[in-house]
């Protein structure tokens, strides 16, 4: 460092040349702006013994995930196998001034969308029947950006063409709107928005309590979502409804905020009312035919699915057939979302200082086969399944629980088949 | 062994992960074309093709038992000069083993073995790899096998399925029994791998370096056996029938033929039958 003591004369460097060009924050020196921005302290925690030691990112993030998964097990405990697997999602962004703050790099509503985006595939992914739609808040009016869907593709197309922000934001409408729209879905749906918003203010035609009671009545679950800071009625909004509410702090913390809401949350029954719905489960049209499809009206070749009541053709799954209207799916989109009804029971900790003859503890990750002994034989922190009673490394619990979603252990025991 | 970063990985550099279906009343039935030492024979010169293929190649090979499944060969592991004939042993150690886990005889037919947990097992072991940094052999998974499917491994093989997509690990198939696999279709079909079900198996080493061989970046300039017609229809819960139109519980998503008053999975009770179609939605023009 070769600029300290300068007085107020701007550094040169790279890495700092392209941010002097902000405008607005000319009172603060670039310097100080590299430690305003990168915040290397949080990286640093204290030891027993008072020194500063960069955090063990490691244990920090499986105890961070342990945590997640007990309160996750204790919630599904309570309501058992129910959980909303069909849901239909309204997604509002809040695109008023507020969003074009630049106090998310390179701007709130350009981090928002990156977000969505991300969101938006994961929700697909983990619940394959549920439909999404979006809608936008920008000049005082709420705008529906898409109708209800199951593709990714054409959500996150509309969004990234719409994105530009101006004028007010307004609850109430955006409300209203999605009150209308998911008013139309059928009983066993359960309902949900997620806002979004940036705004501190909400610039409303009416009550907006009446609004937020309407909801209620509904069963709408809403959900929020700050960019900013706590508002009042955002609170009230997701008390009343049962939703969640928090503020995001960070770029990260967004994503973790947003990535919660992907997962079925647990069915409150009297939300949405059980019922059996008629699918069909159509088979690939023979190669080399060629069909008028119903989806986009031209004669195609070869490919697609024929529906199995009215033999009409159609693209892509799952879908609704145009001509019949029965719900079509394939048996994998149905298994998607199995692991949200069977899950894996949360493995238990095993003290490090066991000895690695006491308890019978292999010496290998029984998932990996990767060494449960440091480099001098000192046995290193890992778990076992309650079940099989085999032992895993910290990394394999997380991909077992995260991703796999199978015990490998139970799964390599015939005993086992029996209770699942 | 030598650390992974002096090491030059290129995209044609692979990790085989082979999993051996050991299944004792498979092999010993009518249903198995060849015997299991013809079958492992010709295994074992594949795999060691692959490993001169590229010095860099890494082969796993895990045993699928009727009752419990296990590694038994790992070439980054042991001398480099090690052979694939070195898994014999190891192999021969877990049939043993296998077999005295069998406690009921009551298996009906060929019995299916547990290919869950190998996949299982097999995807832990390629998380470990992906980890490793970014410099890495590019994985994928081969079955060989010959048992029948097992419906009790249908949902756990399913999650692997997905995490393998996930993950983008093509699963291979090379069915060797008389009848095709649904599980290993969809397995390699959703990741992108290639199902095959030899027709000669006497020449079974033909098939496994013409087909399996090739790495997956020299793949795309091959003409590899295209999918024929996999079949995605569900099997209902009460009389696991196959069935192309069929009512799903709201709830938890069980698949029932006709319409029940009950869900037995969840323990919902249903009204009358209902279609996703919401007939007072207008629906659009396009
Ligand atoms: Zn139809
Ligand atoms: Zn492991
Ligand atoms: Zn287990
Ligand atoms: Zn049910």
């Amino acid at each position: 460092m070769s600029n300290y003591g300068n007085g107020k004369r701007k550094p040169v460097n790279e890495e700092e040349d392209d941010e002097d060009d902000d405008g607005n924050e000319r009172d603060t020196e670039a310097w100080e702006k590299a430690y305003a921005d990168e915040r290397s302290w949080e990286s640093l925690q204290e030891d027993e013994s008072g020194l500063l030691r960069p955090i063990d990112n490691q244990a920090l993030h499986h105890a961070q995930y342990r945590r997640r998964l007990r309160s996750l097990s204790s919630a599904s405990a309570a309501s058992r196998i129910q959980k909303g697997l069909i849901r239909y999602l309204y997604l509002v962004i809040d695109l008023s001034r507020a969003a074009g703050e630049m106090d998310l790099r390179p701007s709130r509503m350009v981090v928002v969308a990156k977000q969505v985006e991300a969101f938006v595939r994961e929700f697909f992914d983990q619940n394959p029947l549920s439909q999404i739609g979006l809608v936008v808040i920008k000049d005082g009016v709420a705008q529906c950006l898409t109708d209800l869907g199951g593709s990714p593709e054409s959500h996150i197309k509309a969004l990234m063409g719409k994105l530009g922000c101006s004028g007010e934001a307004s609850l109430q409408n955006a409300l209203e709107l999605v009150h209308e729209q998911l008013n139309q879905i059928p009983s066993y749906g359960h309902r949900e928005v997620i806002i979004l918003y940036s705004a501190l203010s909400t610039c409303d035609p009416g009550d907006v309590m009446e609004t937020i009671l309407k909801c209620k009545k509904s069963k709408i679950r809403c959900s929020v979502i700050g960019l900013s800071a706590e508002l009042y009625i955002c609170k009230y909004l997701c008390q009343e409804t049962g939703g969640l509410y928090s503020v995001a702090l960070d770029e990260a913390h967004l994503k973790d905020l947003i990535l919660e809401h992907a997962p079925p949350p647990p069915a409150i029954a009297e939300f949405a009312i059980a019922n059996l719905i008629k699918m069909g489960f159509p088979q690939r049209a023979a190669e080399g035919v060629i069909s008028i499809c119903s989806c986009h009206k031209e004669a195609k070749f070869g490919g697609g699915y024929i529906c199995p009541r009215c033999k009409a053709r159609v693209c892509e799954l799952p879908t609704e057939c145009r001509i019949c209207g029965l719900t079509l799916v394939s048996s994998p989109h149905l298994a998607r979302s199995y692991h949200h009804l069977f899950p894996v029971t949360p493995f238990d900790d095993v003290a490090p200082s066991l000895a690695p003859n006491q308890h019978r503890r292999p010496k290998n990750c029984f998932g990996c086969q990767h060494s449960l002994l440091n480099p001098g034989n000192i046995p290193v922190h890992c778990v076992t399944c309650p079940k099989c009673k085999q032992f895993f490394c910290l990394d394999c619990d997380i991909y077992i629980h995260e991703s796999l979603h199978n015990c490998p252990g139970c799964e390599s025991l015939r005993d086992s088949k029996s209770v699942d | 062994m030598t650390p992974v970063s002096s090491k030059q990985y290129a995209d044609d550099v692979s990790l085989l992960m082979v999993l051996i279906d050991t299944n004792p009343l498979f092999w010993s039935s009518s249903a198995a074309p060849l015997s299991f030492s013809k079958f492992l024979s010709q295994v074992l010169s594949f795999l060691n093709s692959i490993l001169l293929l590229n010095q860099l190649n890494q082969v796993m090979v895990i045993a699928t038992g009727l009752n419990s499944c296990d590694y038994i060969y790992d070439s980054s592991k042991g001398p480099t000069s090690q052979r694939v004939e070195s898994l014999l042993q190891k192999l021969e150690e877990f049939v043993v083993k296998d077999e005295e886990l069998n406690k009921d005889d009551s298996v009906d037919g060929i019995g299916s073995s547990l290919l869950s947990g190998s996949l299982s097992m097999a995807l832990c072991s390629i998380q470990r790899i992906f980890r490793s940094g970014s410099l890495h052999p590019q994985p994928r998974i081969l079955c060989m096998h010959g048992s029948q499917d097992g419906p009790g491994q249908y949902v756990a093989i399913m999650n692997s399925i997905f995490s393998a997509q996930r993950s983008m690990v093509p699963i291979d198939s090379c069915v060797i029994g008389s009848q095709h696999s649904a599980f290993l279709q969809q397995a390699s079909y959703i990741t992108g791998g290639v199902y095959l079900k030899p027709q000669h198996l006497d020449g079974l080493f033909q098939y496994l370096t013409t087909v399996f061989a090739t790495d997956l970046h020299s793949r795309s300039f091959l003409q590899l056996p295209k999918p024929v017609g996999v079949d995605f229809r569900a099997s209902c819960f009460c009389h696991k029938n196959t069935i192309d139109m069929g009512y799903i519980c709201s709830v938890c998503l069980s698949i029932f033929c006709k319409h029940h008053k009950k869900c037995s999975t969840c323990g919902s009770a249903f009204g009358q039958p209902q279609t996703v179609s919401t007939s007072n939605q207008k629906r659009k023009a396009p």
